[in-house]
């Protein structure tokens, strides 16, 4: 009984199976009587495992040897840790959650066997990435995550927009993963194994050592963290890497909260904090990490602030709370960094969640403007949806507070730097509350703004939305209360308030903290105003079916400021321009109209042409006459003959 | 006295006479005539080197050759035959269907 851990991402496994082969004719719309109790069983089998770990019991273990050539060796082997113990929680939590939610949100579609196949391999590949303990099977979870989330976002492959959505997501995904299998394969190379215990161990023992790159020394942990994150921003989304993100909900709903915000987005940031060791000892890729996650969480929720479509809305938002998971990585609070993607996971699975209940009621409509007033149609999902905003705007008591909080104050603790980025995180802070309350204010209230139609036909969710919807908006209401900071939880008197940290320290260690008290209350006293700020300012501007909002835009600066963040600062334009369109005309002109055409298609059509036309000459050899043959056999004879005389 | 140089001059003409036929008549039975010719002018000169070698091989061989130019003769007039039947008449040029 001691390998029952294995069947946590074997059910699914086995759901994936079972659909995708008989799905089709035999199972169709009863999918989800196979997926949803193979993963609730793998939830209850996780969560005993977990229960496991808290008494500390650390599961690590190579149960086969996977490839032996030459020194390479590769063990599938599993790693149950408490960092891996709280991704478990989240990946088969809201994966089941999501299951259940799919029940009511998919039913109908023609594709609903497909759609819980792709969904139990979704969980298989997640919860092998995150239980993996060695780098190369890592990767085959991080790639598989990613096919699942190419099948999942091209789930209605009829419509162009969302097909184009997932080779999108899995080309620019590309970039980063090249960047992290060179980095797995740079680990080889130096340390001669890509198990996690031996790599860490030795780790230490190559600082300061460099390896030269086309004449230029370069620092070997160095390079080897940054390639590692380069794949940590291709999948999470960051700078430059994000364009996929938005474009990727164009995916069913409860794919865009399981994959794209509460479990494989988050890959990136578990990645980093799994390889703590290695990060910590590059003083220069932590302050990569930090700068790129902190320039993404403003970058993404400026961009947040004027979208429309009320999903890219909190896409953006996903992009920006993954920067700051990212932040508290580059400033070595990585508990922290988890501690945020635990209680992510949880209101922004519901933020998406409750925004599907809303697409539901509304008949696929997205766009926020053609809403408004649903307050009074959809009681369970406004307030799940306002706790979830309440939790991502930093109010206190909520679980994003805490773990906001959390980042806010070690960044500000790390020197100049951090200083600096501790302003774009704090405004940043700002922006989320607006954003987040501008869809609160514009959906929820006023008065409804669509057809006649769509606000007759108007409802709640069925009971397999809302009750996972319930179920989230408890996790974001009480999740923060196991991170509480110290200085609140010894004024409230609580034991253990820092229990979350203390849990991971094992892993990921303790942050160093030697600010002061006054400063800490300032901190948290700052990023309360920042998020209240936020909310009464969304609340001034859109109250009033956003009358002032518009009338603010009559300004000829902001107006102009709004189309660029419209445009999300043109980086799709920019990359359309400088990748895409001469990646197209190299194809267009070189691969297709030189080699293709010129070379290839001139062997291949050449050979067989040239054939026809010798056996066009060579057929009329063969004219039938008899007497002709004759002739031939007679002169070869006298020739035969002739010749074997001469000799 | 009749040397094998005499065979040989008699089976190489009657050979030339039976290859000619073959090659420049039209009507099948001379041409399966002329084949004959051939075989026959084959079947002297087995005998005659038998009879110089006092070796009985080669008249043993002649049989054969004769059983099998008898069956060849028998098929051969059956695909006459039938040629006849679907053409109206035994001409070996106006058999060309099987030209490329």
């Amino acid at each position: 009984m001691s390998k029952i851990y294995l069947l946590i991402p074997l059910l699914p496994l086995v759901g994936f199976f079972i659909n995708i082969l008989f799905g089709r004719w035999y199972i169709k719309d009863k999918a989800h009587w196979v997926s949803v109790p193979l993963v609730g069983v793998s939830l209850v089998i996780a969560l005993a495992t977990i229960a496991k770990v808290i008494s500390g019991k650390v599961i690590n273990e190579d149960l086969y040897s996977w490839i032996i050539s030459g020194t390479f060796k590769v063990s599938v082997g599993f790693l149950v840790d408490q960092l891996t113990a709280v991704m478990l929680l989240v990946v088969t939590g809201v994966s089941f959650l999501v299951h259940v939610y799919s029940i009511g949100y998919m039913h109908g579609d023609k594709g609903y066997y497909r759609f819980f196949a792709f969904l139990n391999l979704f969980t298989f590949s997640m919860l092998m990435l995150i239980m993996s303990n060695n780098f190369l099977q890592l990767y085959f979870g991080w790639e598989a995550v990613g096919l699942c989330s190419y099948f999942l976002i091209g789930f209605w492959y009829e419509k162009k927009s969302a097909s184009d959505a997932g080779k999108k997501a899995f080309i620019v995904n590309r970039f980063g993963d090249l960047g992290f299998g060179l980095g797995v394969i740079l680990i080889f190379l130096t340390f001669g194994t890509i198990h996690y215990a031996p790599v860490f161990k030795a780790v230490a023992g190559i600082v300061g050592q460099t390896i030269p790159i086309m004449g230029y020394s370069v620092d070997l942990v160095t390079l080897i963290a940054l390639l590692l994150f380069c794949g940590a921003v291709g999948k999470s989304a960051q700078l430059p890497l994000h364009v996929w993100l938005p474009d990727a909900m164009e995916g069913p709903t409860p794919v865009s909260a399981l994959i794209h915000a509460a479990t494989m987005v988050t890959a990136g940031v578990f990645m980093v904090a799994r390889c703590n060791a290695i990060f910590t000892l590059s003083p220069v890729a932590m302050n990569v990490v930090a700068i790129v996650g902190a320039v993404t969480a403003l970058f993404a929720a400026t961009i947040g602030l004027v979208q429309n479509d009320i999903k890219r809305i909190i896409a953006y938002s996903t992009c920006s709370q993954l920067g700051y998971m990212f932040l508290a990585c580059g400033v070595g609070a990585y508990s922290s960094g988890i501690f945020h993607l635990f209680t992510h996971g949880f209101f922004k699975a519901l933020l998406f969640l409750g925004a599907g209940s809303v697409m539901h009621a509304m008949s696929g409509e997205l766009d926020i403007w053609k809403m408004g007033g649903l307050k009074k149609h959809m009681k369970v999902t406004y307030w799940t949806f306002m706790l979830a905003s309440l939790s991502i705007a930093g109010i206190p008591g909520f679980a994003g507070f805490f773990s906001k909080d959390e980042i806010l104050w070690q960044t500000y603790l790390r020197g100049d730097l951090g200083k600096v980025l501790y302003v774009m995180a704090t405004l940043t802070a700002l922006l989320t509350a607006f954003y987040s309350f501008r869809i609160v204010f514009v959906t929820f209230h006023g008065k409804f703004r669509g057809t006649h139609e769509q606000e007759h036909h108007l409802h709640e969710s069925a009971p397999a939305m809302t009750i996972p919807l319930v179920i989230l908006a408890i996790g974001a209401v009480v999740t923060g209360w196991i991170g509480v900071p110290k200085i609140i939880g010894e004024a409230m008197g609580l034991e253990h308030s820092t229990w979350f940290f203390d849990f991971l320290a094992p892993v990921v260690g303790h942050p160093q903290t030697e600010g002061t008290h006054a400063e800490e209350m300032m901190v948290i006293m700052i990023s309360i105003i920042a998020g209240v700020t936020g909310i009464l300012l969304s609340l001034f501007l859109y109250s009033r079916q956003g009358e002032r909002a518009d009338k603010l835009l009559e300004n000829p600066v902001l107006q102009r400021i709004h189309k660029v963040l419209w445009n999300k600062y043109y980086v799709d334009e920019l990359y359309s321009f400088i990748i895409v369109r001469p990646t197209l005309w190299i194809a267009k002109h070189i691969v297709e109209g030189f080699s293709d055409i010129g070379i290839i298609e001139s062997i291949v059509n050449g050979v067989p042409m040239s054939i026809g036309r010798l056996s066009e000459k060579m057929r009329t050899v063969q004219s039938g006459l008899v007497s002709n043959y004759a002739i031939v056999m007679a002169v070869a004879m006298f020739l035969i003959i002739a010749l074997m005389n001469l000799r | 006295m009749v040397g094998l140089n005499w065979y040989m001059w008699l089976s190489l003409t009657v050979f030339c006479i039976g290859m000619v036929g073959f090659l420049t008549r039209r009507n099948i039975i001379i041409v399966f005539m002329s084949i004959e010719l051939m075989l026959n002018a084959v079947n002297i000169n087995l005998v005659a080197i038998s009879h110089f070698m006092q070796d009985l091989r080669g008249q043993v061989l002649t049989f054969f050759i004769i059983a099998v130019a008898a069956a060849e003769a028998a098929i051969g007039l059956a695909i006459l035959i039938a040629i006849f039947r679907t053409k109206g008449v035994a001409h070996v040029d106006e058999a060309t269907e099987m030209k490329g």
